[in-house]
């Protein structure tokens, strides 16, 4: 998936580049002003579920010079070049998320579910451009100043336990490139106020004023997303210029105005919506600085096919379909505004762009697109081949096991049916990473086919398993597999230990769960670019962006493991506990070295001898006389040994004293009151 | 006492020996004590209970308005017609209401599926008592014709991450819908709406609509071993051509496929935080809307009783129904819990009057009603067997608890069951609310614990007490009994010195083997009944009878062949020693079993710890007791005579049932069928009274009637 290929158009004129060397500063200066672009657009497309799609792609160019550490750029902000020059940074991308995609209705064989669908939480991963022994170091630091940028605690990805280093997932990487989730981040407007201050318009002007907090925070999916990458020049190849490209992904709700609850019975029309409507603002401008400024509306796949459906049904309408006003009146919705291009997908059942370049309206008049539906209207949007699902299996504080199911779409149905001479095969990459505390036995990998155990050598083509080191590195296990097109389920699961966490290794509200990051699920044969017509030589970066061809990738939930988490109030008792222990330990230790009992006993027999204990014998006389026994000869030794030991218990000196204190007590109880 | 002559040579000994020598030589004095003190502790467990709190600051329970409005409960009533109107019109297949559930839930956004399982009939398995349920234990024979439909609906939180997810209960049988089935699906319903559109959920909603046509548990049961142990390989266990005609089960999906809503395989939302099964009971004779409360999930494992605590919070002070646990209620009229009431309260008022700072004591009629939950919630927990469809969850370390709800007035009335609707509905919400505010699982409060009203508990420290006071003596007494038994020895001068002191340093092996023996033969009856159960065409009496029967003839050949040679050599002079070293065995056997049971269920060892020590302590051959014709010794062995008919647990299951319900109607069937019930549930009790109480009766009757 990793965006390496050209801009449509490349941004050094070629002579440019030959003449740059004999220019003067000066002229230097001249030209990169020249050549720093920026581009903002919007993507709206409706979903099937009665939601809204609203993809903001804002695109930042910079040349890249050798000196260009201390220089000052015009549009193109500073802290990402220096983070660039600094760190050596060949490609990056961070992303915020909250909510998950929903790959069953919202769609997950199309550009924006395979580039920003993204798991809850931060994702980070960047490939450096240093020799592999500084990666490492390369990547703590640039998480540090990330984390700095974005106000979020992506220094947490610094720790090796958090990282992993994989290579087949993300094509472009050899060695160099690191990932690394945080499924637990929280997002929220703190990380989206820095990421604004990235645009040269910030929210003031252009398609970012749109970005009202509440409804964007409202939403039922918001990624924010951040992607580097170099562009190399034509002619050698050689790094040229920092692509900086700003995403912000939202899925809305309209309001829906004719809602009432009960529509059990009767179909759903979709609820019509305008830009004002969905965010509560419109667009009032362009952003001067932009060189481009577009808003698209986008209608997939199905939903077309479902409208030419509508549409030949509908005999009313003639059947001539060029002409910019059947955009507007089409047979399915009414548009607000009348498109300025059109643009379709290349083949049969293709998808429609409609474009709307915002340079057109003056600032006085204001944008607002509108889409009200005539019909119920519904479709699906495409899906990947497979569906992927993972959950946990097991229960208990010991063990369990991770289960990825993939279950064949409508998608692969397609496939079958158009090659059948040849054996269609599909490959499928999945990565994971898990967490050291969760010990994964790689040998218990188990595969299952159409619910049949199957030998796991008979589809995996490669794999990569990186066993985790106990508080150094996680687990990681990359596997290319190669399934048969007409597989219905296959289901991959292996099983894990629960392990034991150090008491000051325990995250904050520890007894939550932990956290498995998700898995990657990649298709690399199959292409989620679109393919418009080009009719116009669009220089448009989201229409490229769209037609790149990357692999369809899809991620899974993040999984709750819940492990055993200590009492976090034990360590005062354990405290306590073990100085109980030391001190009776050391106490008897003590005793048992100084005491000479030998001795003693014949100070006890001194003592008795020399009539010392005065009080004693008054006591044992008294006794004796209380219980009617003659007295007992104090003077031998053995009187006072366990022979009478027993019976000093019942003592009535003791029950004496007891007495004495509990009437002391009560008196003081009775009379403090 | 002997043991300080041989210590007498010991100038000084430690003092904590000299107390355990203390203790032991007083060992009748310290038993009696103990178990006095015990039994005294245990009644007074009421009177030492706390109110409850809640202890997790995050769930501030009650802190938001409620959201449902009588608009969702129209709604549900609409459901709940639908519903209804069903079953009178078209007489149709079950999966027709199924269908109708589906499209509900799938009209308000959720994802639908349906899951189909086999009801596995509870069976006795000898040897997976402690497992946890597993996919071993799938039922091979459930045949492919009877089988339930569960329909389950979720709802994911909008911008929850999908790592939690709490799960609402409903049971109906969908061949026989009750009104009460109906009205409790409609509240259910009027939740699930509401939550389908707010904005404030951060954990996804499971509505389980379980099948109850094989019994509630069982679908449950069934569902969550879906979710949490899954066999992907069912190819091999169902065959499949056999089961092919399960097109009604096909033929559910049809229609709702097409939204993309309905999946036809299993969906599953994360780790479960919490469960909550919800009934109604259309009883109609009520005071108030009430509610009833039910925890006990199998072995006596309890929820974390903050989830008790949310319910009864939101019940009370937001909804204002009338809250219950279950009572005993046999022991409410009972005269001599009243007159303990009584003194309990009037010592409390003594106390009070030294010191107005002492909270001790509670009014009479309080009293009695605390020891009547109480003693339900020690039966029930000690019974080991779930009391609601809820004890599945528990299975995998799931809070979860069954409320049932019963209107004052009958559901028919419409406008009255709105009203009823609406606070069920609210209530719901509200814990369902409180326990998504939760962050961490459920861990701060107790799991430990007994319930003597919905806000008072006694917890683990406090009925520890009890316990530790009845089983202390045991240990005691079997010291004293070795002690005196092997000091006796010496006085016999006739045998001759090394031979007799070889003997007797070993002759407790001898009656350790015995008592061995007799643990064997425990086990051997406790494993019986799954053989009996292989008999076809047998009443419940005639099984057991067999069983008994089968069991002290196993026990004769027992005696004939092993204990034989013992009997034998038995016969000498050490006579008098054989008995008291058989007794310390038993009772060290006895002691080293209760304290295990605790680990396992405390309830059940404090139940049997109160049935079983005072016959182990007061064991002693009836010959030897008539022989000495004092009053004492008649008493005693009247006594024995007395527990040990007691205490035999066919015996002293009839008189506590006979106690707490009625003697009429009784026989000893019932009692089969309450062992039935126990290892039907895999309860611990069961492993229990065949391998500990029932030995150890035996023995302490062997000691009755020892020769001597």
């Amino acid at each position: 998936m990793q965006p390496m290929a050209l801009p449509p158009k490349a941004t050094f004129p070629l002579s440019l580049l030959l003449l740059l060397p004999l220019l003067l500063l000066s002229l230097v200066l001249a030209t990169s002003t020249q050549q720093e672009e920026f581009s903002e657009e919007l993507l709206l497309k409706p979903l099937p579920d009665r939601k809204i799609l609203a993809h903001f792609h804002f695109q930042n160019e910079a040349p890249l010079d050798a000196d260009s550490f201390a220089r000052h750029h015009h549009l193109f902000p500073k802290s990402i070049s220096q983070l660039v020059q600094k760190f050596h940074i060949k490609a990056m991308e961070l992303s915020f998320t909250q909510g998950r995609w929903n790959y069953e209705r919202w769609g997950g064989f199309d550009p924006i579910s395979s580039h920003n669908a993204k798991p809850p939480g931060v994702e980070l991963w960047a490939v450096f451009d240093v020799p592999p022994h500084q990666v490492d170091a390369s990547w703590k630091n640039l998480t540090h100043s990330l984390s700095g940028l974005f106000c979020a605690s992506i220094n947490f990805l610094e720790s090796s336990t958090t990282y992993s280093a994989p290579e087949w997932t993300f094509q472009s990487a050899l060695g160099s490139l690191r990932y690394g989730t945080l499924p637990r981040e929280a997002v929220c407007t703190e990380n989206l106020t820095p990421w604004l201050k990235l645009l040269p318009c910030r929210d003031k002007a252009g398609l970012s004023s749109l970005m009202d907090r509440p409804s964007i925070y409202r939403s039922f999916y918001h990624s924010q997303q951040l992607h580097l990458t170099m562009s190399s020049a034509a002619s050698d190849g050689s790094r040229s210029g920092i692509i900086l490209q700003q995403t912000l992904t939202v899925v809305l709700q309209p309001d829906d105005q004719n809602a009432d609850m009960n529509h059990v019975s009767k179909a759903k029309v979709q609820p019509s919506w305008s830009l004002s409507s969905i965010f509560g603002r419109k667009i009032s401008g362009r952003c001067v600085l932009a060189k481009l400024s577009n808003v698209y509306l986008h209608a997939d796949r199905g939903l077309v096919a479902q409208l030419e459906n509508l549409h030949k049904n509908t005999t009313q309408f003639a059947n001539n379909d060029t002409g910019p006003e059947d955009y507007r009146v089409n047979s399915g919705f009414k548009l607000s505004v009348t498109p300025k291009r059109m643009h379709t997908e290349l083949g049969k059942g293709s998808s429609i762009l409609y474009e709307y370049p915002i340079k057109d309206y003056k600032d006085t008049e204001q944008f607002d697109l509108g889409l009200s539906w005539e019909h119920p209207i519904v479709w699906s949007s495409p899906h990947a081949p497979f569906y992927a699902s993972r959950f946990l299996m097991g229960s208990g504080n010991e063990r369990g096991a991770i289960a990825i199911s993939l279950k064949s779409t409508e998608m692969t149905q397609g496939l079958v049916t158009n090659n059948i001479e040849e054996r269609c095969k599909l490959q499928v990459n999945v990565l994971q990473v898990v967490p050291w505390y969760v010990k994964v036995y790689y040998h218990t990998l188990q595969l299952l086919v159409d619910e049949r155990p199957r030998v796991l050598t008979d589809f995996v083509e490669r794999m990569r398993v990186l066993p985790s080191e106990d508080k150094v590195s996680p687990g990681m296990m990359e596997l290319v597999l190669q399934f048969p097109c007409e597989m219905k389920s296959a289901v991959l699961s292996i099983e894990f230990d629960k392990g034991f966490l150090h008491i000051d290794e325990y995250p904050p509200d520890a007894n939550q769960g932990f956290d498995i990051p998700s898995a990657i699920i990649s298709f690399p044969d199959l292409n989620a670019g679109l393919q418009f017509y080009d009719k116009s030589q669009s220089k448009s970066p989201l229409l490229s962006k769209l037609q790149e061809k990357s692999p369809v990738l899809s991620y899974t939930e993040v999984l709750l493991v819940p492990l055993t988490t200590p009492d976090f109030s034990m360590p005062y008792n354990v405290i306590t506990i073990t100085c109980t222990v030391f001190a009776l330990y050391f106490g008897s230790l003590l005793n048992v070295l100084r005491r000479r009992v030998g001795e003693e006993e014949r100070l006890l027999k001194n003592k008795d001898a020399s009539k010392a204990v005065f009080l004693r014998r008054i006591l044992n006389k008294l006794s004796a006389k209380l219980r009617g026994r003659p007295l007992e000869s104090t003077s031998s030794p053995s009187s006072s040994s366990s022979s009478s030991s027993s019976s000093s218990f019942v003592s009535p000196k003791l029950i004496l004293r007891v007495l004495l204190v509990a009437g002391i007590a009560i008196a003081w109880q009775y009379y403090s009151q | 006492m002997g043991a300080n002559e041989n210590s007498s040579a010991k100038p000084r000994v430690r003092p904590i020996v000299r107390l355990g020598i203390f203790l032991i030589s007083h060992s009748n004095i310290v038993s009696l004590v103990c178990f006095l003190a015990g039994v005294v502790a245990l009644l007074l467990l009421p009177v030492l209970a706390k109110n409850t709190y809640i202890s997790e600051n995050a769930l501030m329970p009650g802190s938001a308005n409620n959201m449902l409005s009588t608009h969702h409960v129209s709604d549900a009533n609409k459901f709940i017609k639908d519903l209804t109107d069903l079953e009178f019109t078209s007489m149709a297949s079950p999966i027709e209401s199924q269908k109708l559930i589906a499209r509900y839930m799938s009209a308000l956004d959720a994802e639908v599926t349906f899951h189909k399982f086999y009801p596995q009939f509870s069976q006795f398995h000898p040897l997976h008592f402690f497992t946890s349920p597993d996919s071993g234990i799938i039922s091979k024979n459930g045949t492919c014709s009877s089988f339930g439909v569960n329909t389950i609906g979720i709802i994911r939180a909008p911008r929850g991450d999908g790592k939690e997810a709490i799960v609402l209960v409903t049971p109906y049988n969908p061949s026989k819908v009750g009104l009460g089935e109906a009205v409790s699906l409609g509240i259910a319903y009027s939740v699930f709406l509401l939550l389908s559109r707010v904005t404030w959920l951060a954990k996804d909603i499971i509505w389980l609509v379980a099948d109850s046509q094989y019994g509630e548990y069982s679908s449950v049961a069934a569902w969550l071993r879906e979710y949490q142990a899954p066999v992907f390989h069912k190819v091999d266990v169902v065959t499949s051509e056999a089961c092919n005609e399960s097109s009604s089960f096909n033929e559910l999906g049809q229609g709702l496929y097409l939204d993309g809503k309905l999946s036809g395989d299993f969906r599953r939302a994360g780790t479960m935080a919490a469960a909550l099964v919800i009934k109604v009971v259309d009883q109609g004779n009520q005071y108030e809307d009430s509610l009833n409360i039910y925890a006990e999930a199998s072995n006596g494992q309890m929820p974390n009783l903050d989830l008790i605590n949310i319910v009864n919070y939101m019940a009370v002070h937001k909804q204002g129904l009338r809250i219950k646990v279950k009572k005993m209620w046999s022991l409410i009229d009972s005269w001599w819990l009243n007159t303990l009431g009584v003194i309990f309260e009037s010592l409390g008022k003594v106390a009070r009057s030294l010191n107005p700072q002492l909270k001790f004591g509670i009014p009479a009629s309080d009293y009695v009603e605390g020891a009547a939950t109480l003693a339900s919630s020690l039966y029930y927990q000690g019974l080991g067997v779930p009391t609601g469809p809820h004890g599945a969850f528990r299975d995998y370390q799931v809070d979860a608890i069954t409320l049932e709800i019963s209107p004052k007035v009958s559901l028919t009335k419409l406008n009255r069951r709105n009203e009823f609707m609406l606070r069920g509905g609210r209530l719901i919400e509200g814990v369902i609310r409180s326990i998504n505010n939760l962050l961490e699982k459920f861990h701060q409060s107790f799991f430990l614990y007994l319930l003597t009203s919905p806000g008072k508990f006694v917890s683990v420290g406090v009925y520890m007490i009890p316990f530790a006071l009845l089983v202390a003596p045991l240990p005691i007494v079997a010291a004293y009994l070795h002690a005196n038994g092997s000091n006796s020895t010496p006085q016999n001068p006739s045998s001759s010195l090394e031979v007799d002191g070889s003997h007797k340093s070993w002759e407790w092996l001898n009656s350790a083997r015995k008592v061995l023996v007799i643990h064997l033969w425990g086990v051997f009856v406790s494993l019986l009944p799954f053989f009996l159960r292989q008999v076809p065409n047998t009443t419940l009496t005639m099984n057991f009878v067999l069983w008994g029967f089968l069991s002290i003839f196993s026990l004769l050949i027992l005696y004939l062949t092993l204990d034989c040679p013992i009997f034998k050599a038995s016969a000498s002079q050490l006579e008098k020693n054989k008995w008291t070293s058989l007794k310390s065995v038993t009772i060290s056997t006895a002691f080293i079993g209760l304290s295990l049971m605790s680990v396992i269920n405390f309830a059940t060892a404090e139940i049997g710890a109160l049935l079983i020590v005072p016959i182990c302590l007061l064991a002693r051959p009836l010959k030897l007791d008539i022989q000495a014709r004092s009053w004492r010794t008649l008493l005693r062995a009247s006594c024995n005579i007395v527990l040990g008919f007691v205490v035999f647990s066919p015996v002293s299951f009839v008189l506590l049932k006979g106690a707490f319900e009625d003697f009429y109607g009784i026989n000893v069937g019932d009692y089969w069928k309450w062992v039935e019930s126990l290892w039907a549930w895999n309860s611990a009790t069961y492993l229990y009274i065949g391998v500990v109480h029932l030995p150890c009766w035996a023995l302490c009757i062997h000691i009755l009637f020892h020769p001597c």
